[in-house]
């Protein structure tokens, strides 16, 4: 056993809602869907039309920068709609399923003699190359680059985030077909990180280089993992693997079939019964997220369905989809209310990582969070505090200052290449000026892409 | 209930306030009356969707917390100063009527110090169409504690105006400044109105307007006695009144008890650094050590920890010297820049003997160079990345 990587800054938030070991299988439902929006800085072309008959791994879209880049559908059916947006802007494609689960046959090649081109091709027109995502920037991956070293986070530690060990339990083939396969795309090392003191499959993925990190969140964030692993400097290019997309990649390669199939937590302060359940990637959200199983609120007020977790989520609506990435979905209460001289109340059951509530006589309290800001945005005041919950060698203040002047020489100096918003999302968390700093983070990546490309 | 009730009330009046309506110029003024009453009811947007309990109001109400046990402190010193100089023993020997005496002579600086001052702030914040920021809650506190009790309230309002326009709003507001702004508000008194603020008349209410004291009355702080006469002040040197602060001197600067407690509200609740805090001690001390070794004068043989005690060190290290926004910003800047606040605050003092403003120049000094020290605290981070960069494309 290797030894332990041990991160003494974060901050784990204890969100009340955490799931309870029982899965609930909800495969049978009937609408699924590939959402555009899902991928940052794909141009979405259409490769279908409405009406048209699919099977799982059949090509939906393709990225009109990277033509050999498709989506495909996870299900067999018929396509029934194409959602469009604002400017025609293409949100979904909805794929209604036929119920008899037929995919594309690929043919496996044998991993002994099989060439880097032909595992990529059989990713690619799998539909299951999107599953790759390159550091720095995390965009989809450039098939044609090498990587230095591929990564996969074996935990997430968010707040309410599913048990990868759990999810994983049955899938010990496949994650090791997944790590075979990923060996081929690069002549580095497979990095799997690993929760010290935690057992389960994950451990006998032993084809992986493995790593044990100790620590409160983000220690599950692959960024963390790869700065304390094998950190990326200017010119490097590294690539990571959600650890389900890694069986579902190692399923293909062992059976020759897309199953997108997944196990996803609901989880979070509103949910009635946190729990998991089985469903094919990709699905309704409201094929599972049932309405009786979000805690009733108050008329007049609602409650917010987070595709993801409660830091780097993003909102959904019962009608759309879980996202491509997300393995959990979070319902909290909006936060849509006053309260009466809030600023000086004792708040016993406000969480907050300064003192100044009298919350922290109960320091192992579950909270109820809601969306509520709690506070109005203003300039940076308090110093030194986002650093606490940064375990990079990153100074996170200066480089989100770089990222809001828009300087690309200081950003890329103060670390832009090694970090993701999802990385520093508990700094908007703690800010007392309710900076926004994931997104001055995403803004900085952007403007990177487009000044170096 | 009443929340109810008096929502009700605000939902009713704020129409016209908001942007677009009749009144609409006023609306960062109602703005700060509304969140002031009710936390607001905004939701997050984008990234993520909880955050902490803890706004700037929050933070900056804290610090208010934490002036408390000086300020009434210093309202009582107020008083017992007083009956002490005209030798009314009876009259200082009461708790509740030194400190009655004190309030009633406290407080209309302090209504000066936040009437001005907020009433810029709100101006700005009007005209920038910004919320208002709560900053000058504490430096509209801050202010008057760090003055001597016989000050003019004009000058306290000349004063309050100097800082918050030329020390705050032209940078940018609470935030962008590059100085404390309440120091600032010190220095423009010392340099312009040099003395109202100095020598030993202003520290005792009423005795620059002339009045019954006592034969041989001296009102000078133990600060100003040490440059006077060095060798007198620490023969009689009485440690334990400095350290309870029942000596002249700036209106809240002279309990060490009581800005301690401050101290601890601030570290326990984590708004003030820690960093900060114990490296100013830390190089007032070693500075006050380092003149031991050397030797020679009174003042230099003085032993170090009185310097600790005396005059604003402890005030200036605990609320002035912590303030983010005019500190250093990196973890190791806080440490440098504080430990050089200390240093160089008993430098001045034993180097000009008893010079009483070591510690207000010494804090603003470093606030000019502490985004100097950053830069290079950043730097050494960015060679860092590079350098591991570099060995690597060598390989």
């Amino acid at each position: 056993m290797s030894k332990i990587i041990k991160l003494n800054r974060g901050l784990d938030i204890h969100l009340q809602g955490e799931p309870a070991a029982k899965i609930i299988d909800a495969t049978g439902s009937d609408t699924f869907a590939v959402s555009p929006p899902d991928f940052d800085g794909v141009v979405p072309k259409l490769l279908v039309r409405e009406g048209d008959v699919v099977k799982a791994g059949s090509p939906l879209l393709f990225d009109k920068n990277r033509q050999q880049v498709i989506f495909a559908s996870p299900v067999s059916g018929t396509v029934t709609e194409i959602r469009r947006g604002e400017k025609r802007k293409l949100l979904s494609v909805v794929v209604t399923s036929d119920g008899r689960g037929e995919s594309l046959e690929f043919k496996i090649p044998s991993m002994a003699s099989a060439s880097r081109e032909d595992v990529a091709g059989m990713l690619l027109s799998a539909g299951m190359w999107p599953m790759i995502i390159q550091r720095p920037y995390g965009r989809i991956a450039d098939p044609a680059a090498k990587p230095k070293a591929i990564f996969v986070s074996g935990f997430d530690s968010a707040p309410c985030a599913p048990d990868m060990n759990f999810v994983l339990s049955g899938e010990l083939d496949n994650l090791r077909k997944g790590v075979e396969v990923l060996k081929k795309l690069t002549d580095g090392k497979v990095h799997l990180g690993l929760r010290a003191g935690t057992e389960g499959v994950l451990n006998r993925v032993d084809n992986a280089e493995q790593h044990f990190f100790k620590g409160p969140h983000p220690a599950g964030n692959v960024g963390v993992q790869i700065a304390h692993v094998d950190p990326i400097r200017k010119g490097d290019v590294v690539w990571t693997v959600d650890v389900q997309n890694l069986a579902i990649i190692g399923r293909l390669f062992n059976t020759g079939r897309v199953d997108m199939t997944k196990i996803v937590c609901m989880s979070g302060p509103h949910v009635v019964r946190p729990q998991y359940y089985k469903i094919i990637g990709g699905a309704q959200v409201k094929s599972f997220v049932m309405n009786s199983n979000i805690k009733p609120v108050a008329e007049g007020h609602s409650a917010r369905i987070v595709s993801g977790n409660a830091l780097t989520g993003g909102i959904v609506s019962r009608e759309e989809f879980i996202g491509f990435y997300s393995n959990q979905i979070t319902v909290l209460a909006e936060g849509d209310h006053y309260e009466l001289l809030g600023w000086i109340a004792p708040g016993l059951d406000k969480m907050s990582v300064s003192k100044t509530f009298m919350s922290w006589i109960c320091p192992r309290k579950k909270y109820n969070i809601d969306t509520n800001l709690h506070g109005g945005h203003r300039a940076i005041v308090v110093t030194g505090l986002w650093e606490k919950y940064v375990p990079m060698d990153i100074l996170p203040m200066y480089l989100v200052k770089a990222c809001m002047a828009g300087n690309i020489d200081k950003m890329e100096a103060l670390g832009i290449y090694e970090v993701l918003p999802e990385d520093m999302a508990l700094c908007d968390f703690v800010d007392p000026s309710k900076t926004e700093v994931q997104e001055a983070i995403a803004q900085g990546i952007n403007l990177m892409i487009k000044e170096l490309s | 209930m009443i929340s109810k009730l008096l929502r009700d009330i605000v939902d009713r009046v704020k129409p016209p306030f908001e942007p677009g309506g009749k009144l609409g110029f006023l609306h960062s003024t109602f703005d700060a009356f509304e969140t002031f009453l009710f936390a607001p009811n905004t939701v997050t947007k984008k990234g993520a969707h909880i955050r902490d309990a803890v706004d700037l109001k929050r933070t900056v109400f804290m610090v208010v917390i934490a002036l408390v046990p000086a300020l009434l402190f210093g309202m009582y010193n107020t008083g017992l100063q007083h009956f002490r100089a005209i030798g009314d023993v009876a009259a200082a020997a009461d708790v509740l009527g030194c400190w009655w005496y004190g309030f009633v002579r406290v407080l209309p600086l302090i209504l000066v110090s936040y009437i001005v001052g907020l009433g810029i702030e709100f101006a700005f914040a009007q005209k920038r169409g910004h919320e208002v920021n709560e900053g000058y809650l504490v430096t509209g506190l801050l202010i008057p504690m760090i003055m001597p009790i016989d000050v003019p309230l004009w000058m306290v309002a000349v004063a309050v105006a100097f800082a918050v326009i030329i020390g705050k709003e032209v940078f940018g507001g609470t935030g962008m400044n590059i100085f404390n702004p309440a120091l600032l508000a010190r220095a423009f008194v010392f340099f312009a109105y040099t003395p109202f603020i100095s020598g030993d008349k202003v520290w005792v209410r009423g005795v620059t307007k002339g009045g019954e004291y006592l034969d041989g009355f001296s009102g000078a702080t133990p600060l100003t006695q040490l440059g006077e006469n060095a060798s007198d002040m620490l023969a009689g040197a009485d440690v334990w009144s400095w350290i309870v602060g029942t000596i002249p001197g700036s209106i809240g600067e002279t309990s060490v008890i009581a800005i301690l407690i401050g101290a601890a509200i601030l570290l326990y609740t984590g708004v003030a650094s820690w960093r900060v805090m114990l490296s100013v001690f830390a190089g007032g001390l070693v500075m006050g050590l380092l003149f031991n070794a050397i030797g020679g004068t009174p003042v230099m043989d003085m032993p170090a920890y009185y310097h600790l005690l005396l005059g604003g060190f402890a005030f200036g290290a605990v609320f002035m010297a912590t303030d983010p926004v005019t500190a250093a910003q990196t973890n190791v800047g806080k440490v440098i820049v504080g430990f050089m606040i200390g240093a160089i605050a008993v430098l001045i003092r034993v180097v000009n003997p008893g010079y009483p403003e070591g510690m207000m120049l010494s804090i603003l000094f470093m606030n000019a160079l502490a985004p100097l020290v950053d830069h290079f605290v950043v730097a050494a981070n960015v060679r860092r990345r590079t350098k591991v960069a570099k060995v690597k494309t060598v390989k």
